[in-house]
């Protein structure tokens, strides 16, 4: 059987409770869901938003590839990835991972993998708006989400 | 040859426009040749690709190496490594 992941980009807020039904409706041979959402921080007071700006085209391509990857890596039985742009309020959702699959190791390690390589290899970018109306600068990409992506190889 | 140049991030902001056609000159023939290129092209252009090795390029929409070859290329984007998720 073909599992065909989900994949959206998406200025709109998403639902976890909708996302999951979705996977997993008239389905009865999933035995774990795992779902990730990723939330914007205000970093102590410091942040009034997240500017998230993406490549079309490009950033669901992409999160498409990797879920495909995912999905046969880890035999998933369903895999969704919800990805928003524009600005982002602290406290606001970002992105999220529903993972499927009969037994609960496979759907954490498929939601795990889709975020590790979500974020060093989809097309999406954060700008940083501070709370005093100051200029702040794009988020330096972090080694550490490398060394999560390479723990996979 | 005629390229579509798409910029994201702080490269756009630094170019200061989010795409562009070029002409590729004859010599430039790989994503190596081409940063190296567009820092010539001015400030700008100098100021946004100051660390060619930091650059992410993508053409037609795919990841590439700096060593791949850009003929044949219809769309080809110049960005920062990524921040999302």
């Amino acid at each position: 059987m073909i599992v065909e992941p989900r994949i959206q980009v998406q200025s709109q807020d998403f639902d976890l409770q909708s996302e999951i039904d979705t996977v997993t409706a008239g389905r009865k041979n999933i035995g774990a869901v795992v779902t990730f959402s990723g939330l914007c921080r205000d970093e102590h007071g410091a942040l009034s938003a997240l500017e998230l700006e993406h490549y079309p085209g490009m950033a669901e391509a992409e999160m498409r590839r990797i879920a495909e990857i995912a999905i046969e890596r880890f035999s998933l039985l369903g895999l969704t990835a919800v990805h928003r742009y524009g600005k982002i309020m602290p406290g606001e959702n970002i992105v999220l991972v529903v993972a499927a699959a009969p037994h609960r190791q496979a759907a954490f390690d498929g939601a795990s993998f889709m975020m590790d390589f979500l974020k060093t290899s989809a097309p999406f970018w954060k700008k940083e708006h501070a709370a005093d109306g100051t200029a702040r600068d794009w988020v330096a990409a972090k080694d550490a989400d490398d060394t999560a992506r390479d723990k996979w190889r | 040859m005629s390229t579509k140049l798409v910029y994201f991030a702080w490269v756009r902001e630094r170019i200061g426009k989010p795409e562009e056609e070029i002409t590729v000159p004859a010599d430039v023939v790989t994503v190596r040749d081409l940063l190296n290129h567009l820092k010539s092209l001015g400030e700008e252009y100098e100021n946004a690709l100051q660390y060619p090795e930091v650059i992410r390029v993508a053409i037609d929409q795919e990841h590439v190496e700096h060593s791949e070859k850009i003929a044949g290329a219809r769309e080809i984007g110049i960005f920062p490594p990524m921040t999302g998720g």
